[in-house]
């Protein structure tokens, strides 16, 4: 991994003037600290995808198919037949610039190949040369003229473009918000990954999970066996802090619900802290109420590595939340912390898999109250539930068990411009939470910045773009922390918790990362529990420790 | 140097001197009066009709909305029935604010890195002001044209014309819309070349209908206020066109081929260029979808089935490791047989 320079550097670096020649002038430039490994050929193989080998994007020879061009024009052409979304983003876009500095790739590195309007631009240039009357009538007077109106061939270099630009996009709809035609990135990214995998462009942090998940049920590949010993492991961990032995359910056959969420969150800090707060108020619910919610180690993944390779494997990850809902036979699904998931969930599941006719309209049976924004999917975002749990008085709760936390909250992309996730994870942590901080207006909710390391680009040898993505949003803590010493920044999306703790302690090593289940659970009074002395990260609560010395 | 707006210029200053000097040749007023105009504004139908027709026959497999406002969930929690709509009725909000008022552009701001390391977003008007001043005196202006193509002039034009002119200075009286028109494209023009990241991003066919505009914007000003064409004359020819009798007026003057012709060619150029998101902006399925997703399934026509990794193969690969840790499983491990352990992949 390349050494990054310090921050002040980094930041001094940053240059926002583009070249003055325009950017088909620019040749394209791969660069360490940048691009990510290409993906090894067992993980091609294990799900059928095309042209498996070993390679790098550094290398000369890319070791394409012979035809690499006519697949990768048969294939724009059917998804054009099958998108309206991109065939319109293709011919509508005016240049108008208001997204240039709405990508946080762009703000970070300065790199005017990362403004939006360029990254859709590096198809819309083939677009215009295979596709459009304009582009072979000119095509006739030659390569200036065909330039002239912004078509080019494609050609090698411009394939290697393709790669190095559409992997550093986090495919976050930020720019689209403020599109006056909602020309969206995310989709032009998603059409030009699916592009770049017809012809085996893959790399290896989108390509293994997508394998792993697809044989062990989850992205980091972990296996029944060892999915439960870190399940066991947290149970100790939680009877560490509060005295009381959860007893999680796993594939239990007709329990009330079943619940899914990334996989990311049981193997890796601090995720595993919101982990363990699933199975506190799980335990609490249990207890208190008689719900039974069960795991599934088969369903493990709530994520969906697919959706940033094609929407068909998206659609063959997917397939085992409602295929285990159905098997176990519960009335619904609930689905844990987690940003494009939840786009995954919201606006794609029911359409690929559906209809989920063997589920019942979801009903908080505590509550009683219709989740009536469900009830074709029949999937609850757990802030839906727990908030929902939190109006009626249902939980118990001591949000003074947090009065060592200043927190902020961040929007995660996808639930926020994927879905309008926005009030309840705030109404769950103001419940749970004495002291909460927004950070400024401009960039949360739907204006809310990538953590930067979103749509499988959160690898170690990208080190570089991961910190220039994560600059803007960093930079917005930054200021809260400056302003009212907020010291935790919470989010619900696990591959925030995966991204965070090295983007903080690079760009703001005073502030922590954590989901809001964890925050819960910290407040959540588990029924017979011990006085906690501290919080789920065995760190001392103040003035709780020291009331047991007097 | 940036070719591509010199490429556009020469464009149109050579289709200013083709018409100039070509309505002057013999037959050149029928050519530029009648049978380009015609011939345009039929590419210009049929044109526009084709790239709908074309962009409709792709289907919206999924239901993508970009939503920019809290989603209707419990129902203590105001949902944002504009930016996140869940009707019918929100979504043509939407859609009106959008149309007619730039609202996503309205929320544009410019990022800048202040103090070596502080980042600003500041709300950036300008953009939006100047589009919107653009589109709406365009309007306004191929609002007033109706009094050429209409006998007699329909009230709203009149009354259209008099706002416009309220100012009352000089004869004719200064028409606001079109000098707002100009300066507005000036305005869009300028940012182009003088923003290193517009300029980077600009295309030739960027500049090339800022030029037109501008060349048909500064054609009519010179006309009304300049050269004084003679109305009487041209309102003749114009009615001429629009009742299908076409005949030519003598003596209205060059000037005024320019003029239509450069908007001939806008039209014709219309349907194969980014001017389409006049129409398209209809169609952008992040902006004129419902989010009710998880409440109204959405059907994709193409939708096909897939392979799929089922819990059998998965149980027959982990079945000793899940009982080893007591995991539940369906098949208990004495049931397995090593002709199992091999069971084809079944497909779904």
């Amino acid at each position: 991994m390349k050494e990054l320079p310090n921050p002040d550097e980094f930041l001094s670096k940053i240059d926002h003037k583009p070249s003055p020649t325009g950017w088909m002038d620019t040749p394209v430039e791969i660069r360490r600290g940048i691009a990510c490994h290409a993906a090894k050929p067992d993980r091609l193989e294990y799900v059928g995808f095309p042209n498996p080998r070993d390679w790098s994007c550094f290398d000369e020879d890319w070791q394409l198919p012979e035809n690499w061009q006519e697949i990768l024009h048969k294939g724009f052409k059917e998804r054009l037949d099958r998108f309206r979304s991109v065939k319109i983003f293709m011919d509508i876009c005016v240049r108008c610039g208001a997204c240039a500095d709405k990508c946080h790739f762009f703000i970070g590195s300065g790199d005017p190949k990362n403004m939006p309007v360029v990254r859709a631009e590096l198809l819309r240039s083939v677009y215009r040369n295979d596709f459009t009357t304009a582009g072979k009538i000119l095509g006739l007077f030659g390569k200036k003229a065909k330039k002239a109106y912004g078509a080019r061939e494609l050609t090698l270099d411009v394939l290697k473009e393709w790669w190095y630009y559409f992997f550093q996009c986090t495919e976050c709809r930020r720019c689209s918000v403020f599109c006056p035609y909602g020309i969206d990135t995310a989709e032009i990214t998603i059409f030009g990954r699916e592009l770049l995998n017809l012809i085996g462009l893959n790399i290896d942090w989108v390509a293994a999970p997508v394998a792993f998940c697809y044989r062990t049920g989850n992205h980091l590949g972990i296996q029944p066996h060892a999915y439960k010993d870190m399940m066991d492991f947290f149970t100790d961990e939680i009877e560490e802090v509060c005295g009381i032995r959860v007893k999680p359910h796993f594939m239990k056959k007709k329990a009330d619900i079943l619940f899914i969420t990334p996989s990311g969150d049981v193997f890796a800090d601090p995720g595993t802290f919101t982990c363990m707060g699933y199975m506190m108020l799980f335990h609490f619910l249990q207890e208190k109420y008689g719900l039974e919610i069960t795991w599934s180690t088969y369903a493990s993944e709530g994520g969906n590595f697919g959706f940033f390779t094609s929407h068909e494997m998206m659609k063959r990850l997917n397939a085992k939340m409602y295929a285990e809902a159905k098997r176990l036979g519960v009335k619904w699904i609930l689905g844990g912390e987690c940003g494009h998931m939840w786009r995954v969930v919201h606006q794609y599941m029911d359409t690929m898999n559906g209809p989920a006719d063997f589920l019942e309209e979801p009903v908080n049976p505590i509550t009683g109250t219709k989740f009536e924004n469900a009830r074709s999917t029949k999937m609850v975002h757990i802030c839906e539930f727990v908030a929902d749990l939190i109006k009626h008085g249902k939980l118990d709760l001591d949000p003074s068990r947090n009065d060592h936390l200043k927190v902020t909250f961040h929007d995660s992309c996808n639930p926020a411009r994927g879905m309008g996730l926005l009030e309840e994870p705030r109404y769950v942590i103001k419940n749970v939470c004495n002291h909460f901080y927004e950070m400024p207006a401009n960039t949360i909710r739907e204006q809310t910045f990538c953590c930067g390391s979103g749509a499988g680009l959160n690898a170690g040898e990208n080190m570089e773009l991961r910190m220039q993505g994560a600059l803007p949003r960093l930079n917005a803590v930054k200021y809260v922390h400056e302003k009212h010493g907020v010291n935790m920044l919470s989010c619900v999306c696990a591959i925030d918790r995966a991204a965070f703790p090295t983007a903080l302690e690079y760009w703001l090593p005073e502030v922590d990362n954590c989901g809001v289940h964890e925050l819960v659970a910290n407040a959540l009074i588990l029924p017979g529990e011990k006085k906690r002395t501290v919080d789920l990260r065995n760190e001392p609560l103040p003035g709780m420790e020291d009331e047991d010395d007097e | 140097m940036n070719i591509s707006y010199m490429y556009s210029l020469i464009a149109v200053i050579v289709l200013f001197l083709l018409a100039y000097v070509g309505a002057m040749l013999p037959g050149g007023e029928v050519f530029f009066g009648i049978i380009i105009p015609y011939l345009a504004l039929i590419i210009f139908i049929l044109g526009f009709i084709n790239r709908i027709i074309d962009w409709a026959r792709s289907p919206v497999p999924f239901r993508i909305p970009t939503t920019c406002g809290q989603e209707k969930s419990l129902p203590w929690i105001k949902p944002n029935s504009i930016d996140n709509p869940t009707t019918t009725g929100g979504v043509i909000i939407r859609m009106f604010l959008e149309v007619v008022f730039f609202r996503s552009l309205f929320r544009n701001t410019k990022m800048a890195l202040k103090e070596g390391d502080k980042l600003s977003y500041e709300w950036e008007k300008w953009l939006w002001l100047f589009s919107l001043a653009f589109h709406w005196t365009f309007f306004v202006v191929l609002f007033r044209h109706l009094r050429f193509f209409t006998e007699p002039v329909p009230a709203l034009v009149e009354v259209v014309a008099k706002l416009d002119g309220f100012l009352q200075i000089g004869l004719p009286e200064l028409r606001i819309s079109g000098v707002v028109l100009l300066g507005a494209l000036i305005f869009l023009f300028l940012r182009r070349i003088y923003i290193p990241q517009m300029r980077f991003i600009s295309l030739a066919s960027d500049y090339f209908p800022l030029f037109l505009i501008i060349g048909i914007a500064f054609t009519g000003i010179l006309m009304r206020y300049f050269t004084k064409v003679d109305i009487v004359g041209v309102k003749e020819f114009t009615m001429s066109l629009a009742t299908f009798k076409p005949h030519i007026t003598q003596g209205i003057g060059s000037i005024f081929y320019v003029h239509l012709f450069f908007v001939s060619v806008l039209l014709a150029y219309f349907p194969f260029s980014k001017l389409m998101h006049l129409g398209g902006i209809f169609m952008s399925p992040t902006r004129n979808m419902v989010n009710n997703n998880r409440f109204k399934r959405h059907i994709n026509p193409w939708n096909y089935p897939v392979e799929v990794h089922t819990y059998e193969q998965y149980e027959d690969e982990f079945r000793e490791k899940m009982v080893g840790v007591g995991l539940p499983v369906v098949k208990p491990l004495a049931a397995k047989t090593p002709e199992e352990a091999k069971e084809p992949e079944e497909k779904e």
